[in-house]
């Protein structure tokens, strides 16, 4: 995984709450067996429609996504998270996310960014005023930042401490939890009798 | 002070502790299918680690599963693609597999608890989000990503941060024609879809201890739906019943072992919870959603809400959005909205007792014009339990279509889809946009509401039934 510590980009404006992760990307996208070329099935619903956000020319090359509460609840697909990255995403930004999606997107190096709901709508306002305009998200400092001046945007956003050292290291997490092998084989080995085994 | 019963199992299960770090738990059972572990497998192999514990591992092949031709190969090739590689990729390892065509094939959640693996007292994962059924049990299960199941394949644990816990206190007793599943629904629009988000719920009271083991896992099932990390619920009498003889419950002493410290794991007298919830049971009738995530219901009695009367502006545009995509218009009585398509089946109501209830409601009766009625059971032993029964005949006479088992139209993955804008009244567990086919319209329901619907035409409850019933004679 790559090191993550801070990122500068267009921040596209979802004006949505609830977008579930079959909205982010539908079941018959999921039979691919590989990481890759899930873009296309990415809000595969909404992508015909010309008023769509990422239709419009200043957000195509978005890489921040602004989106509204309950960002990626349901299913527990990763693929959601690997089809905002396939597409170029870097950073979600939302005031909540459904747990397992968060949960991925650390895994899979997505930046889930959890800001104030005020903080999502003053972006979502200076998106649509400053069509194409960036965001940067400081993973170092937990900040937020648009536009600048008198109007400028700044507030922090909370990730929990081990994720953030994860992404900001490039860990990858079998390695770190393999480095405790010995902590595994001491409590198989008091593991009770009774306790089913599948062979 | 004492502790809940998701803190003790949570705390048996430990493998290490630090500061500053999530807990690393130990992982009593992983279950595994087709769709969110082919690239765990790879990457397994390209860092050259194995499955640490196949012995601890279960696959099943269930979400791309057609329910029709089942002597043939699967028509979708990459549908097809998908399961080949499960079957690879549990030989390479040496996981146990139940493919189609086994008897112990259906849906990952069903085969657990049947099999007699999922036990209380347990961890468990799955890299499904609907593996909080296995809570039913009294035990911790919850769906994991595909990060997560490369994790547990090669180390068996899984670092986790502790949830905080909350009490679901059911206070009085669900009322006749009222279900489990009209219950769950009814809580998830009471707190709404991130209601439990950073929990572990346990559902408790006398009508939960009233509720049989399927019903359990139906409202296990959907804790997920309310944003909770896991659902779960006390083992008591009813669960050792169920439990007690299937192949892999524990036999001899150390049946009598596991049953002495599942009895332990209780939550204690003097337990503190971090939120309690309190929902009424004698006040649950049946229950149906009318938007597009399953926090969006009303009573099947009530009418389509008008979003101008929601005040949080995200509830209200969302509500907007709603009514927009399911054709509806603020309102309108739901026993007046029209239904295409019933579904009776998936992880939330595809077991025997939904089937039998399913069965005896419709029995006499025939499938309205211009409706269909798709029964699938949740795995192949249920399929055949009915069968066995004359279940499926019952169907087969009413005009509903009895099919083979697997995930289905829950989230069409197989051919089992709605086409732009069909309706559905469903028993499964989400009415997302798109989620049952593109364009498709879904309210969920009780198996009971479901077959009502299905003869009716309408969405409809068994009280309406027995009216039709009356009036015929």
């Amino acid at each position: 995984m790559d090191k993550f510590s801070s990122h500068t980009g267009v921040g596209a404006p979802l004006r949505r709450s609830n977008v579930d992760t079959d909205q982010i990307i539908p079941a018959v996208w999921l039979k691919k067996v590989t990481r890759d070329g899930f873009e296309e099935g990415l809000f595969s619903a909404w992508r015909n429609d010309p008023l769509f956000v990422l239709n419009q020319d200043a957000y195509k090359n978005a890489t921040v996504l602004v989106a509204g509460p309950d960002f990626g609840t349901g299913s527990s697909r990763e693929h959601a998270v690997w089809a905002l990255q396939n597409y170029g995403f870097k950073v979600v930004i939302s005031p909540r996310f459904g747990d397992i999606f968060r949960g991925n997107s650390g895994k899979a190096g997505l930046l889930a960014a959890q800001v104030d709901d005020k903080v999502v709508q003053r972006l979502w306002d200076y998106l649509d005023e400053v069509p194409g305009a960036s965001i940067t998200v400081d993973l170092e400092t937990r900040t937020v930042r648009a536009g600048d001046g008198v109007d400028a945007i700044e507030d922090s956003f909370t990730i929990d401490d081990y994720t953030r050292w994860r992404l900001l290291e490039g860990l990858d997490d079998v390695g770190i939890t393999l480095s405790h092998e010995a902590d595994i084989s001491a409590f198989e080995a008091a593991r009770p009798s009774f306790k089913p085994a599948t062979l | 002070m004492g502790k809940t019963l998701a803190e003790k199992i949570w705390d048996e299960h430990v493998v290490r502790q630090a500061a500053g770090e999530p807990d690393l738990l130990y992982i009593d059972l992983h279950l595994i299918h087709e769709v969110t572990s082919p690239q765990a497998f790879d990457g397994l192999r390209l860092s050259g680690r194995t499955v640490r514990r196949p012995d601890l591992t279960l696959a099943t092949e269930d979400h791309n599963i057609p329910t029709t031709d089942l002597d043939k190969p699967i028509a979708d090739l990459v549908s097809r693609t998908q399961v080949e590689t499960l079957r690879r990729n549990c030989e390479e390892f040496g996981v146990r597999l139940h493919p189609m065509g086994d008897i112990d094939q259906g849906i990952v959640h069903v085969v657990g608890p049947q099999l007699g693996l999922t036990q209380p007292g347990m961890t468990i994962v799955c890299g499904d989000s609907h593996t909080s059924t296995h809570g039913a049990f009294g035990s911790i299960a919850f769906g994991i990503g595909t990060s997560e199941v490369e994790h547990v394949l090669a180390t068996q644990s899984l670092s986790q941060a502790k949830p905080k816990m909350m009490a679901v206190e059911v206070v009085g007793d669900l009322p006749v024609g009222s279900t489990a599943k009209d219950l769950i629904l009814a809580l998830i629009t009471q707190e709404t879809t991130g209601g439990g988000q950073g929990y572990i719920v346990e559902y408790r009271g006398d009508a939960i201890r009233a509720l049989s083991m399927e019903a359990r896992m139906t409202i296990c099932n959907m804790s997920i739906e309310w944003g909770a990390k896991a659902g779960l619920i006390a083992p008591d009498q009813t669960t050792y019943d169920y439990l007690e003889g299937r192949p892999n419950a524990p036999t001899g002493a150390d049946w009598d072992a596991a049953v002495a410290h599942w009895d332990s794991l209780v939550t204690d007298a003097d337990a503190e919870f971090d939120k309690i919830v309190t929902i009424d049971a004698s006040t649950i009738t049946p229950f149906v959603t009318w938007g597009t995530n399953p926090g969006q219901g009303v009573p099947l009695s009530g009418s389509v809400p008008n979003p101008a009367d929601i005040e949080d502006d995200n509830e209200r545009v969302a509500a907007e959005n709603a009514l927009r995509y399911m054709g509806l218009e603020a309102g309108t009585p739901m026993k007046d909205i029209k239904v295409d398509t019933v579904f009776i089946g998936s992880c939330t109501n595809g077991r025997i007792e939904d089937l039998r209830v399913a069965a005896s409601l419709i029995e006499g009766h025939k499938v309205a014009e211009d409706t269909r009625i798709l029964v699938v059971p949740g795995s192949v032993r249920v399929r055949l339990q009915a069968e066995q029964e004359g279940l499926d005949v019952i169907f087969k006479d009413a005009g509903a279509e009895w099919r083979g088992a697997g995930c289905s139209m829950c989230l069409g993955m197989n051919p089992d889809q709605l086409a732009v804008g069909e309706r559905s009244a469903s028993t499964s567990n989400r009415n997302f946009e798109g989620r049952q086919g593109k364009g498709g319209r879904t309210h969920l329901v009780s198996p009971d509401v479901a077959v009502a619907t299905g003869i009716l035409g309408h969405l409809a409850g068994p009280a309406d039934l027995a009216e039709l019933t009356t009036a015929g004679k």
